[in-house]
């Protein structure tokens, strides 16, 4: 919303700097984003006398001119005005000054005369509408002299980023009644008389012309209509098109411009019909109904839907209530009866009609807000007299006013005690009402009790008590209220485990040399398609999102691995090619179409590149799966998970794991995720070439596993004994089956505390089919210092049991 | 005639300590200890003392000068050993044997720090859904369909009544429902918005905070916002509040600091203003506490809202937020 301060003060006498009235309006809630001096384009344009007039040599239509710019010796400057004369005063634009159209003035030369600037019309600098010669400057001048300040031109213009509860500033008057507030003396608006002028008044009734009918009075609270004979359209006056082109309308002409003039004005949208087109002078406020389409005046058709609010004729729609006027029944050139349409239409369904025909107009915006309903009448004659003396037109001297739902004046009791705990104030009876007073509210207080507020009804968002004290504190000033620190009992809800979790994964994966993602939760369509997962695949199951802003964005992920497979496409194109990254996000299953889905929250990362580098003590190696697996079990044992249990995952279910590549790794039975090396086809997908790793756990999961408090062991008070076994076995055998019953065996035998894999040995001299593992046992007692004789008993029937459950060798 | 040697003595042991090299050292030795030094030249000069002050000067003498010649001789030592041992160690200039480490997010370590700052003040941490129901979303905080305050935030819908949350302002009716008052929450997380370009991307970080008790006031609200930027920034860092609008809070407040690049002087991150808009805020609107069953005559309350993404990029100076989310090892090695 734009104001110019010129404009404002026809209302309200200020004397405050622009700046200054910035600042104050936007402490008052109306922001101000800019301040813009309306004739910031005349820099580089200056009184300038002309000293000498000589014909171009030439050009019969041009003069040379020598000019007195103020800046030392004059200068030529050629001109083709026929008013110029020797010792005038006009405006010259200067060498550098760029005039309205983007004209950049330079030295130049015009039929081989040399011009040092250009002497201005009028109209070139927007002046007025005179272009008929260059502006002929009455009074005394001296050259150089800025032509903004000669003429006296300053004004501001201030750019409002209004909130949407605030329509009544949607106005000059609502602008110029907020500076009320602050400006002394304490200045009441002076609205404009719009009493209808005796010798513009017809003899004529509208009520022999017109009939309006409210069908829907809950969409349309008042219909005030206005008539106009003997109209003659045409361009506007110089003054009427400035004032709209300062808050940046487009003039049109003089009835439409009149109409927006008395809008900005007065924050009430007007529609000017062309009488003459409606049919049967019949004003019908009611439902689109059956009617199917309509042609705004814009020439742009649009279709209705039966619950549209339309303005009717006697026999057809001629307007989308309160958005835009029918092409069928605007103001042309050949109008010459005009019915004014001031009304006040329901928020609700103007907003929703704009929404559905994707129209957004100034009248829609203010109607959607709320305009005043009490305003229809004023803003109605007040254009009405505008336009009768604008256009030389007769007025019909009544007026219609369908009102059949009349606004119900809001009265407010407030309570000065809970104003004054809920602002954390002490104001007194009298201070509220003095503040409430200066934005034109009415106040009526007895003694200590409740104050009876009156609201101005224009001030559509005050309805409670609540209203009042924003009102109260914002022209108070929200700095000038005393800071507090709030009482509050010392008692707190213990912290939710998954917060806990959260930071815990996220430091010990820091500590694992992870650096930490966040990504979008919302992912291309075809990640199902690039993660190769089956028809079945619940991770197909995606939330769509209705208005993507594109189709890679356009359904919420069910996983987290397309995410970071974008990350490491990005850092590699950056030639970064190890890294480790890991994100902690949701993932989101559809559960229908109307309600929430299913938010899980997964912890996954990867690894890829160079598990050592090319250094003084390495060979550079790059990483495999063992390097991920290492990380994993660090992250879960860090995690008090112990004893988790790998293994292989089938490719069903991860089919974007090179099959045989895939582990599945579970506790107790509870599945915590997945981890395995990424197949070539998803790595093209996602434009890949290197290796990677990834794991993906479920958070949940890991949170169930994860001990509730640690259990402190003694430490041993003996020393251990270790005994080796080395097993011949087939090839297929998994080591974490071996691994899995000799842990049942040291969870039946005390004496075993520790069990490790320390050689892995395959072909030759040893079979093609098999492999040879060694196994270190750690045989601890907490009663004595064992001896080899104690556990040999113990440790051959280890042996023996792994040689017949595997059916395997033992070395010769 | 004590003084003389006592001057000596220090003097000597400290040029002693000094000196770097067996070339300072010998320099020491023949100032003090030459024919023609300091201390030969006291030895010699004891002839000319009255007749009693003659012995015990030249014992002092004669004391320091073995005192001397022992230091100087460890020194020297010291230094032989030095240079002995420097063949048999190691380059500790070369680089060693690095394990590698990784960092949080900078949106979760800003996020962590103020979720921190209000743990201290008290306030609970609550999560709640990225998908929300458009009661919830809307509804609950006294923004009904078709309400214009509905263009301030441009929604992402999954259908009519399911949207992604477009703040964390929902954790306020869901937190009220299910706790009597006093409340005092945070609740942080991402929030999403169709709106892409420099300045925004369609999804981001807040942190809501509510508190509700008896005679909690707008001044309360302001030195629990004041306590946290001076937490977060610095003490010096200035505060406005400003008029604004939110549907569920009445009054509403943005609140500005003193832009932290230029310190209130006017730069091109704070557009010349000297201010920049972080927070918004606002007495819980009495609509909301009607939602959740409240009794508003009994109970007030405050809430805020603040994007951590801004806040982040005040903190390190980013330019970009996009750059958060493209998670270039580059960037996010430097945090």
């Amino acid at each position: 919303m734009k104001v110019s301060l010129s404009w404002i003060k026809e209302y309200i006498p200020v004397d405050l700097a622009p700046d200054e009235i910035a600042a104050k309006l936007t402490m008052a809630g109306l922001e101000v984003d800019a301040v813009e001096n309306l004739y910031d384009y005349l820099n580089g344009v200056v009184v300038a006398q002309v000293l000498d007039v000589k014909k171009h040599p030439k050009a019969d239509k041009l003069t040379c001119c020598t000019v007195d710019t103020g800046a030392g010796e004059p200068v030529q400057i050629v001109c083709g005005a026929p008013n110029v004369r020797q010792g005038m005063l006009s405006a010259c634009a200067l060498p550098g000054a760029v005039l309205p159209g983007e004209l950049k003035i330079k030295k130049s030369k015009l039929r081989g005369e040399v011009s040092e600037g250009m002497l201005c019309s009028a109209a070139e600098l927007l002046l007025d509408t005179d272009a008929s010669g260059i502006l002929d400057i009455a009074g005394d001048h001296v050259p150089g002299t800025p032509l903004e300040k000669a003429l006296d031109l300053a004004d501001t213009v201030f750019e409002i980023d209004l909130t949407p509860n605030r329509p009544d500033c949607l106005s000059v008057l609502g602008v110029a009644r907020e500076m009320g507030a602050f400006t002394r003396p304490a200045g009441k608006v002076a609205k404009p008389d719009v009493t209808f002028p005796d010798q513009r008044i017809s003899a004529e009734s509208i009520h022999d012309h017109a009939r309006v009918e409210i069908k829907d009075p809950d969409l349309c609270s008042r219909y005030s209509a206005g008539l106009l004979f003997d109209v003659t359209i045409g361009p506007s006056p110089f003054w009427l098109r400035q004032r709209l082109e300062s808050v940046g309308l487009t003039p049109i002409n003089n009835v439409v411009d009149v109409t927006n003039f008395v809008m900005m004005e007065t924050g009430q949208p007007l529609h000017a019909f062309d009488y003459d087109n409606l049919a049967r002078g019949r004003i019908v406020v009611q439902k689109a109904g059956n009617t199917q389409a309509f042609t705004t005046l814009d020439s742009k058709v649009h279709t209705l839907e039966p619950e549209m609010l339309m303005i009717c004729d006697g026999s057809r729609p001629v307007a989308l209530a309160g958005v835009m006027g029918g092409e069928n029944s605007e103001i042309s050139h050949t109008t010459t009866r005009v019915l004014i349409e001031s009304a006040c239409f329901n928020p609700v369904s103007i907003r929703r009609t704009a929404k559905r025909t994707g129209i957004a107009t100034d009248a829609s915006h203010r109607f959607e807000r709320g305009v005043d309903p009490e305003g229809t009448v004023y803003a109605m004659k007040r254009a009405m007299t505008l336009i009768a003396d604008i256009c030389d037109a007769a007025i019909a001297g009544d007026i219609i006013d369908a009102y059949p739902l009349p606004a119900a004046p809001v009265r407010i009791h407030l309570d000065p005690a809970a104003l004054n705990v809920r602002l954390g104030t002490d104001f007194s009876i009298e201070e509220i009402g003095s503040i409430l007073a200066s934005v034109e509210f009415g106040v009526h207080s007895s003694g200590d009790g409740p104050m009876a507020v009156s609201v101005p009804s224009f001030r559509v968002d005050v309805t409670r008590p609540e209203d009042l004290s924003e009102e109260v504190a914002r022209l108070w000033g929200y700095n000038r209220i005393q800071t507090t620190y709030p009482a509050v009992p010392a008692k707190g809800r213990p912290l939710d485990p998954v917060v806990s979790a959260r930071s815990a994964i996220r430091s010990i994966l820091n500590g694992l040399s992870f650096y930490e993602a966040v990504n979008y939760n919302f992912v291309s369509t075809d990640f199902c398609d690039n993660l190769l997962l089956t028809a079945s695949d619940p991770r197909r199951d995606v939330v769509k999102i209705l208005n993507p802003l594109s189709e890679q964005m356009s359904v919420l992920r069910t996983s987290l691995l397309p995410g970071l497979l974008d990350n490491m496409r990005r850092n590699t194109a950056q030639q970064t090619d190890t890294m480790h990254l890991f994100e902690i996000g949701k993932i989101f299953f559809s559960t229908g179409k109307d309600t929430l889905p299913v938010e899980k929250e997964m912890v996954a990362g990867f690894v890829t590149g160079n598990r050592t580098h090319q250094t003084w003590y390495s060979k550079k190696q790059s990483l495999d799966f063992f390097d991920l697996k290492g990380a994993v079990e660090d992250l879960l044992e860090a995690l008090g998970i112990a004893d988790a249990r790998f293994t292989p995952a089938a490719s069903h279910i991860c089919p974007y794991f090179v099959p045989g590549h895939a582990a599945h790794v579970s506790k107790d039975k509870t599945a915590l995720g997945v981890l395995g090396k990424i197949a070539d086809p998803v790595l093209k997908y996602f434009g890949l070439k290197q290796a990677v790793y990834m794991f993906e756990l479920d958070m949940k999961a890991l949170m169930d596993q994860m001990p509730e408090k640690i259990n402190a062991r003694p430490l041993p008070r003996f020393p251990s004994i270790s005994q080796d076994i080395t097993l011949i076995v087939d090839r297929q055998v998994l080591v974490g089956d071996v691994w899995g019953q000799m842990k049942a065996i040291a969870e039946k035998q005390a004496l075993v505390e520790d069990v490790f894999l320390f050689d892995l040995f395959e072909g030759s001299p040893l079979a093609e089919e098999k492999k040879s593992l060694s196994f270190r046992i750690i045989y601890r007692s907490d009663a004595k210092t064992l001896t080899e004789k104690n556990i040999r008993k113990l440790h051959a029937g280890i042996s023996s049991h792994l040689v017949e459950s595997f059916n395997a060798d033992l070395p010769e | 005639m004590q003084n003389p040697i006592n001057d000596i003595e220090n003097q000597a042991l400290q040029e002693i300590q000094q000196a770097k090299t067996s070339e300072d050292l010998e320099v020491v030795s023949i100032r003090y200890l030459g024919r023609k030094g300091l201390l030969t030249a006291f030895l010699r000069s004891i002839s000319s003392l009255p007749e009693d002050q003659r012995p015990a000067a030249g014992k002092n003498a004669n004391l320091l000068k073995i005192k001397l010649e022992k230091a100087i001789a460890q020194s020297r030592s010291n230094m032989a050993a030095d240079s002995a041992k420097q063949p048999a160690g190691i380059d500790v200039t070369l680089p060693g044997r690095r394990r590698g480490h990784g960092s949080a997010h900078p949106v979760t370590q800003v996020l962590d720090e103020i979720c921190g700052i209000f743990m201290r003040l008290g306030f609970d941490i609550v999560e709640g859904p990225e998908v929300e129901t458009d009661y919830y979303n809307f509804e609950a905080l006294n923004i009904p369909k078709y309400h214009p305050a509905r263009d301030m935030q441009d929604t992402f819908y999954v259908s009519d009544n399911i949207v992604l949350r477009t703040h964390t302002s929902p954790s306020q009716p869901r937190t009220m429902e299910k706790t009597d008052p006093p409340v005092r929450i945070i609740s942080a997380g991402k929030v999403f918005r169709c709106d892409s370009d420099l300045t925004h991307t369609p999804m981001f970080h807040q942190i809501e905070g509510l508190m509700v008790d008896e005679n909690i006031s707008f001044g309360d609200l302001k030195g629990v916002l004041t306590t946290f930027v001076h937490q977060f920034f610095d003490q010096q860092t200035a505060l406005r509040f400003r008029p604004s609008y939110f549907p569920f809070t009445e009054p509403s407040a943005e609140v500005d600091i003193q832009c932290v690049m230029c310190r209130g002087e006017g730069c091109r991150v704070c557009s010349k203003t000297g201010w920049l808009e972080v927070l918004g805020s606002g007495m819980v609107h009495p609509a909301v506490f009607e939602n959740v069953g409240y009794d508003t005559t009994r109970y007030t309350g405050f809430a805020f809202g603040v994007g951590i993404e801004r806040m982040a990029m005040l903190k390190y100076g980013i330019d970009d937020i996009r750059k958060y989310f493209e998670n270039d090892m580059r960037f996010l090695g430097q945090f």
